[in-house]
């Protein structure tokens, strides 16, 4: 499957791949293959499989987690098998390039887990990067990547590669110029790990030990090797780089991870070979699966993922030991192939394997492993290449550290330079870790040596200084674990990086943090080392360049932060079904080693942008759609028509139903109906069956939806000027009702009631000269006072409707009714909508805790004193369960129910917001609302909820194939049994995540489908069905399961499921939970997937390397972790929202996007930063954006220009922090500032107000919350500490 | 004194009272003989435009008011009532001989006061109308609301509620949008929470609680009941934008009516705003309440509404709980002094049979007609707003009568529109009759008309003889609401001579009067109508009379069920114990005159003997005004004679018996239901319905004789009734 699916990117990977890999591979091709082979054995011996068994297992692997594999092949060799055997330890220096340059590629992810930098490198940088094979992986990047490397840099790269194949292989030592040593002598690399154990239990974390010193070897022998390798002496050059680079940007950052990384390295130098061994793991697991493919391809000869992952394999662990330099090299290869396959895993999880396999294919069947291994040798020039490559890879975590380095930045020009030229060589996108790469490049090309020659040193002296200051780095209780985390993501970090950027930014980083590092302070791992979210991202821009077709089953789609263009080709459109994993396991024991949850979040309503069409609307005629006999599934792309088409097999249930003959049509040669393509139904993933009576409710056409205004006048309302505003509003809201056709008038009928105690009903009948007021006072039994004139056209009552939302806010001026009621206005709502036959929304501004004398009459419960202890919990269930029944009952009616919050207290928010949350409604909440500063944001959200499209009295069903079931919904619904997810209302911002388990066995042949049917009636009163049909492909090997995931939509699941978890666990358990799963999934990669290595080494799967930052993000929540002034309201507001988020939504609200505001003048937007203060400069100016909030931030030292073309004061101190939305003034970079807020506000469901902060300023406390790398004023850990944290549940599985 | 007939008529000119024994027989063996209990009808507000009211208060005994026996030069009173001798006040000052204060004058045996101590409240007149008619009614009904908006005093207090499905208390008071408050019509609520969702809590947390809003207060805190002079034009608009119940009504349903809330709603209202103050709720019900509380019929039309033949199965289901519902109502409002009225026109029942209670209780008016778009409705509901010569409104609020009797006399009860105020007492009796126990009613509506039967019990012992020449007195208090808002106080006092059975039968026999205790009885026998089965009250009423007219008062429709639906028997009985004697009488017993070339207009015999075919009838029943041709002048009237010139004197005879009916149309209250019918035509039957079947079907023999014409029923004649009495009579009594 993955082959499949790699195929498309592969194709595009593969042609590069050759070229390069011919070109410059084919020797590596040998020699990789041969120690893939030799690692094979490792390979299996890190499998239960027999080494030939491994191989098939690496085959698999490499396909599937090549990326893991190679890394694991290299670092497991490294580490396990070679670790210790001498051999072993000549391969794992190999192993330990390979890791880089597998981490920079495929492993990248792995170990770009750790170095942000890395992930962005990653895909780039294992594909793109390493080795132009390895840009193959993104075809772009390989262009570019051959562009710019084309020629020269190719010939670098591969040099570079080669060398550090070399280096790994041979010159290990010499590639990284401290690793090179280490890695020349193989044992060292045992002894690394060996030693490293020691010399990590020395340093009692030994994760920060060990990991750093892998960590640290990694990067720093990644950078090093590739560099190192070629160039001796830039290597050390590089390294100094490093150290000098990094060091600053690093030391700021990850003070004690620099100093673990270092220390690593350090020790790395000492232990060169633990070090790099681990490293080589590291990046090997990553690299393995994609980058190994790349690799192989790219590379001579790792381009042939077969040859890689067995070589790598069998590299790392036999290989090394008989020939230690071979193996070495050979290793490397493979570990760039890793990395290769690793970028494809990153770019497209599966196209880089195919690629890479095919490439390995032919690699490994021309040049038997063995072969390889001995032209690993000769290709040690490749090998180099390959280094680079890795190392580029690790240059690509590097460059994502780089990136991040901000000290370059900030003080180097070079950044943006480096970022160009690293773009070239990466997929380009990533501008941050481009500099950084580049910088690794440049070293690594020119500098190989050097660096190497550097960052022994500064390895060696970070692992001091690690060792040293590792201890204290790490927190109280967390030191020993983050240390070691730190070190281990450290080493792996650095590993990706160091092979990446090992060449380039590595050095730079290394060398800044080492410099830095050494001179003190750091003692905590590199941020810039550990995978950067922001690198991932670009390197996903970068490589998506073509539109995403849906016809491959089981591609992943790019990622959310990446615009594309879908085509509809059989699946739906990731804009409507994303999953999780887009390869499933086979079995439920698969499923339930890996931990990885199964899940898809369904957008049913999404808005498709404007050069894509819509869903078909497809009418059946009389009888209705066509569907299944037995499991009742529509129509799909997935029906077999069988015997001529006079029947067809459904490819759910396998049951075969009757064509009825309205429907029949021929086949074709090939089986598919002659008609198929006219037909969306059988061509398409989404479309719309126009629904028949049969399937409204008591079989009656439905009536065209009502939308229903319920206003609170109460003295709050009032005086906080919402109730004018609202009326105000309303005016010219009511034209601009959903309809579907624009042309036509909406049919959507409106009504209005105002409350406070009582409630107040409005007659706005078109024949009247006045509105008249009903009173309802008897609240506690609501009832709707009137019919005919309640709910009305709002053309033929416009002149009362006016005068009506006119007189309102004079009405109630002068109120001092206080109390207000809040449960029997829904029922009024939901009354109305009875009465009147139809579904429809409530849309209900309300201010207060309903205190006044009714049925859902609320007491104050707040307590804060709870927070945190185990009754925590029961402040997130409702009060009572009227609220719980009403929602029942407005379910039923069809009755939505949305609620504007404007509380000045405390409004007990989980209550109020049962009903909307169970009714498909939205919360919109406008704390201590105050007209001026707040009518914007409102009035927008406001105006966005009335017109967005939506369905009414919808129920959606999830139909799965044989063997899997969904199991579980989370978002904004209501269900009464477990399988119709009823939605009194749907709009197009609302996604249900639903979770699928196992009851069978899935087939890799037929794969798993789902089929998600939402019936609903539209905004014009017509009764229709949407399908969305997906597909995914099953596999039985873990590694698959791996590479095929997708991390965004995992967070959004899990913080589902963990934001539901708290209604009736404690929040610690909750938290905890999630850790041990993250945990376990990992661990069941390392163990699974990746080669054995040091149990010092964090290896993260390249497809998952991003899910501890963003499951820390989660974690720090407010809802999970709130700081102390954080009222139970807002946690219970956040805590409702997030469970309708699609994943673009969760993915920025827990990752905010930070911007910098330094070069606006292209049309695109400027490259994202890590969440992180470190990355902030005095001198910019900077944008946050997480889909509730923006900030912009000013630096305390902007200059003055800039201020006078933003604020048009030149003084910092004459800035209105207040302000709600930037002057309008006519330069240049305030309209594009503008420019570009609005479009973040476009693009969001919510509104955003702006917010600017200003250096130093109080305000600046609320900004801190949402840099999400750093520790948290609520004791959340920064990335850093986490991922230690992290490393350590891991390594206590493993144990 | 000339004879006993001048002399009761003097008195009922005078006090508005008529006894049924003008000597009262000396001990309570010998009354008990006497069968007619000493009983009397008391017209309170009997109109004496002659009476001027005096303007200062009246004297009081310390025990009770009386009329004194003034000791000039001791300036004491002594009341005979209790024989406590009293000062006078200092007032009184002047009095002398030559100078009496009004109440000691005999001609002032009836004086009037005028209160001055407490704040006058204004009228209150609330609308309580059903939306659920026909568009062609409802307009009607807007017509005539909007018509008595301009006959009400400008400072009166008017209200609206309208109701069909759901119960809509207007707010009067508000600029632009028309506020109301809306209740379900389903729901019973108690007052406090009525005034809660009516947002009348306020007003009462500031003030005392027992005490009743001063008005300027409740004006302007009472938004639902305004002055007319400031809410005119609203409350025209309002009502011309009253629309029908706009609740869909499926086909085969009644529509839903919630009359049960409105009215409690109304009373709550008045209750929480105005209580002890005069107020009218006028409700206008177009068809039965048909859910809710109250609900007299559900809303299928497959299930008609009870009849007599239901209740007597005991098939009404709702009857019982409805009932029961509008008494607590009714008392409530009597409580507080506000009268309710029942307007209800529609072709099916209404419901009265519930609701009478409402209007009974308190006072009010039930008006039944067919359709508000007749002129019987319109007509009748102008009148409600009647003015006396002094251009105020024939109508008084509020009214507590309190009956002070000497001690040889107790009150047994009292039986018309009134409610017992539970007032012990020592004059008090055991025995009651109608509504006893208590020395005071509370009489929440009165009118110059309103009538009361009270009856008394001689408790003097036959060993304990009254001195010869002792006179026995009662005096009648009745404090109420002037319609301009003065409280007034009317005491009437009436002294009569006791007479000793034994000695002096005949004079006591003299002193009987016939009519007045015909009426007495029949009240009796209406009130026990009323709770108990018919049979049984005939067979009681038999055994207790012998007298001619009771006759037709066993035929009338105020015993008789049959042929009447409930409602028409509660409206009936409704009238009937609460009109002065002389409508009482008609009602028993229906006039007839005769019309004919042959000389005046004469009275003749309500017998089938006197229906001829050369004379147009003219019968009164109270509730009807028939005017029949007989045969022959139908003929001549169809063939157009008095068209003619020549037949001016035919024409003459036609108008005749028109003129008369248009006078009482004219004062008659309410409008009797007016016929204008021939011979054979179909609503002959009133006529033929009334008359004694002297000769009908049975009796064929008279079909030869031109006396009359003969009536197809099975009832016997007066002939043979007598002859049945005679045989009884003899038998019980010798």
């Amino acid at each position: 499957m993955n082959v499949n699916q790699h195929t498309p990117m592969a194709s595009p990977y593969g042609q590069p791949p050759p070229g390069y890999a011919q070109p410059g591979y084919s020797p590596l091709d040998g020699g990789y293959q041969a120690p893939y082979p030799s690692y094979n054995g490792p390979a299996s011996a890190y499998q239960p499989g027999a080494p030939p068994q491994g191989y098939s297992p690496f085959t698999s692997f490499p396909s599937k987690a090549v990326a893991a594999n190679p890394v694991s092949d290299l670092s497991s060799p490294l580490d396990l098998g070679p670790t210790r055997g001498p051999p072993s330890s000549a391969a794992p220096p190999v192993s330990a390039p390979q890791p880089y340059s597998q981490y920079s590629q495929g492993q990248g992810s792995v170990q770009n887990g750790p170095p942000p930098m890395t992930q962005a490198p990653q895909r780039p940088p294992v594909s793109q990067p390493y080795h132009q094979g390895a840009v193959n992986m993104s075809g772009p990047p390989q262009s570019s990547y051959p562009q710019h490397y084309g020629p020269p840099p190719t010939i670098q790269q591969v040099s570079n590669q080669m060398g550090g194949m070399q280096i790994n292989a041979g010159p290990p030592t010499a590639a990284r110029p401290g690793y090179a040593p280490p890695h020349s002598a193989p044992p060292p690399a045992s002894t690394p790990y060996t030693a490293a154990p020691p010399s990590y239990s020395q340093a009692p974390p030994s994760f920060s030990h060990a990991p750093l010193p892998v960590s640290s070897a990694p990067t720093q022998p990644p950078l090093p090797p590739p560099s190192n390798a070629p160039p001796t002496a830039p290597p050390s050059t590089q390294q100094q780089q490093y150290y000098g680079g990094p060091t600053p940007a690093q030391q700021p950052y990850p003070s004690s991870i620099p100093p673990t990384s270092q220390p690593q390295f350090t020790s790395a130098p000492p232990q060169q070979l633990p070090p790099q061994p681990q490293f080589t793991t590291a990046p090997p697991q990553q690299p393995p699966p994609p980058s190994q493919p790349h690799f192989t391809s790219t590379h001579p000869q790792p381009p042939q993922p077969q040859s890689y992952p067995p070589s790598s394999y069998s590299g790392p662990t036999q290989p090394p030991p008989p020939q230690v330099s071979q193996a070495l090299q050979q290793q490397p290869p493979s570990f760039q192939s890793p990395p290769l396959s690793q970028q494809p895993f990153s770019s497209a999880s599966t196209a880089p394997p195919p690629a890479g396999p095919p490439g390995y294919a032919p690699g490994q069947s021309p040049r038997p492993p063995p072969a390889t291994q001995g032209q690993f040798p000769p290709p040690p020039t490749s090998q180099p290449g390959a280094f680079p490559p890795t190392s580029t890879q690790s240059g690509q975590f590097l460059s994502g550290p780089m990136p991040p380095l901000p000290p370059q930045s900030q003080t180097q020009p070079p950044h943006p330079q480096s970022q160009s030229q690293p773009s070239p060589y990466h997929s380009g996108p990533q501008m941050p870790p481009m500099s950084m790469q580049q910088s690794n490049h440049m070293p690594p090309s020119s500098q190989g040596p050097p660096p190497p020659m550097g960052p022994p040193g500064p390895l060696q002296q970070q692992q001091q200084q690690q060792q040293q200051q590792q201890p204290p780095p790490p927190q109280p209780g967390m030191p020993a674990g983050y240390p070691p985390q730190q070190n281990g993501a450290y080493g792996q970090v650095r590993g990706p990086q160091p092979g990446y950027p090992g060449p380039y930014s590595g050095p730079q980083n290394y060398g800044g943090p080492a410099q830095a590092p050494g001179p003190a302070a750091q003692k905590r791992l590199d941020p810039d080392a550990i995978p950067s979210p922001i690198q991932v991202i670009e390197d996903d821009k970068a490589k998506s360049t073509e539109p995403f077709t849906t016809g491959v089953r089981g591609q992943a789609p790019p990622l959310v932060t990446t615009t594309f263009s879908v085509r509809d080709q059989g699946n739906a459109s990731p804009r409507f079904v994303r999953c999780t994993a887009y390869n499933m396991p086979c079995t439920a024991d698969m499923a339930k080693q890996s931990q990885v949850p199964l899940a898809a979040v369904i957008k049913p309503l999404a808005i498709l942008p404007p050069d894509e069409t819509p869903p078909y609307v497809v009418d059946h005629g009389e009888p209705g759609p066509i569907r299944c006999n037995r499991c009742k599934a529509y129509m799909c792309p997935y029906m077999q028509f069988i015997e001529g088409g006079r029947r067809f097999q459904c490819g759910f249930c396998s049951c075969v139903t009757e064509v009825p003959p309205h429907y029949f049509q021929h086949l074709d040669h090939t089986g598919k109906r002659v008609d198929c393509y006219d037909r969306p139904e059988l061509s398409l993933g989404s479309y719309e069956f126009l629904a028949t009576v049969d399937y409204c409710k008591n079989n009656k056409l439905p009536q065209p939806p009502a939308f229903i205004f319920l206003i609170d006048v109460s003295y709050n309302a009032v005086k906080s000027g919402m109730v004018n505003i609202v009326c105000q509003e309303l005016k010219t809201l009511l034209d601009y009702l959903p309809r579907e056709n624009p042309e036509a008038d909406s049919v959507v009928r409106v009504g209005f009631v105002t409350y406070n105690k009582v409630l107040h009903f409005y007659n706005v009948k078109g024949s009247l000269a006045q509105p008249q007021m009903l009173v309802v006072s008897d609240v506690s039994d609501m009832f709707v006072p009137l019919l005919d004139g309640f709910l009305v056209n709002v053309n033929e009552s416009r002149q009362v409707i006016e005068s009506l939302l006119d007189q309102i806010p004079d009405m109630f001026a002068d109120t001092r009714e206080t109390e207000t009621v809040f449960g029997p206005v829904i029922q009024a709502g939901l009354e109305a909508l009875k009465a009147a036959d139809c579904a429809g929304k409530l849309f209900i501004f309300h201010t207060s805790l309903p205190i006044a004398e009714a049925p859902g009459k609320l007491k104050n419960r707040e307590d804060k004193k709870l927070v945190g202890t185990d009754k925590e919990k029961s402040l997130f269930q409702p009060q009572g369960s009227f609220y719980n029944t009403l929602a029942k009952d407005c379910v039923a009616q069809g009755c939505c129910v949305d609620l504007f919050l404007f509380p000045n207290q405390y409004v007990d928010m989980t209550t109020l917001g049962v009903v909307p949350v169970s009714t498909g409604g939205s919360v919109y909440k406008y704390t201590y609302f105050q007209a001026a500063t707040d009518q914007e944001r409102f009035l927008n959200d406001l105006r966005r909820d009335v017109e967005k499209p939506m369905g009414f009295d919808a129920v959606m069903r999830v139909r799965t194939s044989t063997g899997i079931r969904a199991t579980d919904f989370f978002g904004s619904f209501f269900m009464s049994n477990t399988t119709d997810v009823e939605l009194a209302g749907l709009d197009c911002d609302k996604a249900i995540t639903v979770e699928f388990k196992h009851d069978d066995k899935l087939s890799e042949d037929t794969g798993a489908l789902m089929q998600c049917a939402v019936l609903y009636t539209s905004c014009s009163g017509q009764r229709r069905l949407r399908v969305h049909n997906m597909a995914v492909n099953c596999c039985s090997q873990l590694a698959d399961l791996y590479r095929n995931c997708e991390t965004d939509t995992i967070i959004n699941y899990f913080s589902k499921f963990a934001f539901r978890g708290v209604l009736n666990h404690p929040t610690k358990t909750v938290r905890d939970t999630l850790v041990n799963q993250c945990a376990q999934i990992l661990a069941c990669y390392r163990k699974n997937c990746a080669s054995p290595s040091s149990a010092g080494q964090l290896i993260l799967p390249e497809c998952m390397k991003l899910l501890p930052v963003y499951l820390n993000c989660v974690l720090k929540s407010d809802v999970l972790l709130p700081a102390a002034d954080v009222s139970l309201d807002d946690r219970a507001y956040l805590r409702q929202f997030i469970s309708s988020m699609d994943v673009t939504e969760t993915h920025v609200f827990f990752y905010p996007q930070l911007l910098p505001l330094t070069n606006l003048d292209s049309s695109s937007l400027p490259v994202a930063i890590r969440a992180s203060e470190e990355r902030l400069s005095k001198g910019g100016v900077y944008i946050l954006e997480t889909g509730l909030h923006l900030f912009l931030w000013v630096g305390a030292s902007v200059q003055q220009e800039l201020l006078q073309n933003l604020f048009g004061t030149p003084s910092f101190s004459q800035i209105d922090a207040s302000m709600t939305s930037l002057p309008v003034l006519d330069n240049p970079f305030s309209k594009r500032l503008r420019e570009i807020i609005s479009n973040f506000r476009a693009q969001r469901p919510r509104y955003m107000k702006l917010m600017v902060v200003k250096q130093e300023d109080h305000s600046e406390l609320i900004f801190r919350h949402f840099l999400v790398e750093d520790k948290s004023a609520s004791g959340g850990a920064s990335y850093v500490d986490f991922l230690c944290h992290m490393h350590k549940e891991i390594r206590q599985l493993l144990s | 004194m000339t004879t006993y007939q001048e002399f009761i008529q003097q008195n009922e000119d005078r006090d508005g009272v008529r006894f049924s024994w003008n000597l009262w027989p000396s001990s309570r063996l010998e009354a008990t003989r006497l069968v007619v209990p000493v009983s009397c009808l008391f017209t309170p507000l009997k109109e004496r435009p002659d009476l001027p009211p005096v303007q200062y208060e009246p004297v009081l005994c310390s025990r009770a008011n009386c009329k004194a026996q003034v000791d000039f030069r001791a300036k004491i009173w002594a009341c005979n009532f209790c024989f406590q001798r009293n000062p006078f006040p200092p007032s009184y000052a002047g009095i002398s001989e030559v100078n009496q204060p009004a109440e000691l004058m005999p001609q002032f045996s009836t004086i009037e006061y005028i209160v001055q101590r407490g704040p006058t409240a204004p009228l209150i007149f609330l609308y309580v109308v059903d939306t659920c008619l026909e568009e062609e009614d409802l307009q009607a009904l807007k017509e005539s609301l909007q018509m008595s908006l301009s006959l009400l005093p400008p400072n009166a207090l008017v209200g609206l509620i309208t109701f069909g499905r759901m119960v809509q208390v207007h707010e009067l008071s508000c600029e632009g949008i028309a506020k109301s408050y809306v209740f379900r019509g389903t729901k019973d609520l108690n007052s406090k929470q009525i005034q809660e969702m009516l947002g009348l809590t306020k007003p009462t947390a500031q003030g005392q609680p027992g005490r009743p809003a001063a008005p300027q207060d409740a004006a302007s805190t009472c938004r639902f009941l305004q002055p007319v002079h400031r809410v005119d034009m609203n409350l025209t608009d309002l009502l011309g934008e009253l629309q029908r119940d706009p609740w869909p009504v499926p086909q085969g349903k009644r529509p839903l009516r919630s009359t049960g809330v409105a009215l409690s709603v109304a009373v709550g209202l008045l209750e929480g705003t105005f209580p002890n103050t005069g107020a009218r709720v006028m409700l206008f019900i177009g068809g039965p309440p048909t859910q809710g509380p109250g609900m007299v019929v559900g809303d299928e039309l497959k299930t008609p509404i009870r009849s007599w033949h239901d209740i007597q199965k005991d098939n009404a289901r709702h009857l019982k709980k409805a009932t029961k519902y509008y008494e607590a109502l009714a008392n409530r409002s009597a409580v507080n002094g506000h009268s309710i009225d029942i307007y209800a026109c529609a072709l099916d029942q209404t419901g009265l049979l519930e609701m009478k209670c409402l209007s009974n209780l308190t006072g009010g008016h039930i008006v039944m007609g067919d359709s508000f778009n007749t002129s019987l409705f319109k007509q009748t509901f102008q009148r409600v707003f009647s003015k006396d010569l002094n251009g105020d409104f024939r109508m008084a609020f509020g009214g507590v009568l309190e009956v002070k009797t000497s001690r040889e006399l107790k009150v047994s009860g009292a039986i018309g529109p009134c409610v017992s105020l539970n007032a012990k007492g020592s004059c008090v009796s055991e025995n009651e009759m109608g509504i006893g126990g208590t020395t005071q009613w509370k009489v929440c509506g009165l009118n110059p008309s309103t009538t009361l039967g009270l009856y008394f019990e001689v408790v003097n012992q036959h060993n304990a003889p009254i001195p010869q020449g002792g006179r026995g007195a009662i005096q009648f208090v009745t404090q109420y609401q002037h319609s301009n808002t003065q409280r007034r106080i009317r005491v009437t006092t009436i002294a009569r001579n006791w007479a000793d059975a034994q000695s002096q039968i005949q004079l006591i026999e003299s002193s009987f009067d016939q009519e007045a205790a015909a009426v007495l009885m029949a009240r009796l026998g209406v009130f026990r109508a009323e709770s108990e089965e018919g049979p049984d009250v005939l067979r009681w009423l038999d055994r207790q009379l012998i007298r001619l007219f009771m006759f037709h008062l066993r035929r009338s429709p105020f015993l008789q069920v049959f042929n009447n639906s409930p409602d028409e028997s509660s409206y009936y009985r409704h009238h009937f114990v609460r009109q002065d004697l002389t409508q009482s009488l008609i009602m028993i017993q229906p006039i007839l005159y005769s019309y004919s070339f042959y000389g005046p207009p004469e009275p003749v015999l309500l017998d089938s003997g006197s229906i001829l075919p050369d004379k147009i009838l003219l019968m009164d029943t109270f509730f009807q005004l028939v005017i029949y041709h007989g045969e022959t002048i139908a003929q001549w009237r169809k063939a157009g004679y008095q068209d003619m010139a020549e037949y001016e004197n035919f024409k003459q005879l036609l108008q005749a018996p028109l003129d008369d009916a248009q006078e009482i149309l004219q004062t008659r209250f309410p409008m009797p239901r007016y016929v204008d019918t021939e011979h054979g035509g179909s609503q002959a039957r009133f006529l033929l319905s009334k008359v004694n079947p002297s000769q009908t079907h049975n009796n064929l023999y008279a079909w030869g004789q031109e006396t009359g014409a003969p009536i197809l029923t099975d009832d016997v004649s007066l002939q043979v009734f007598m002859d049945h009495l005679k045989k009884l009579a003899v038998s019980t009594f010798f």
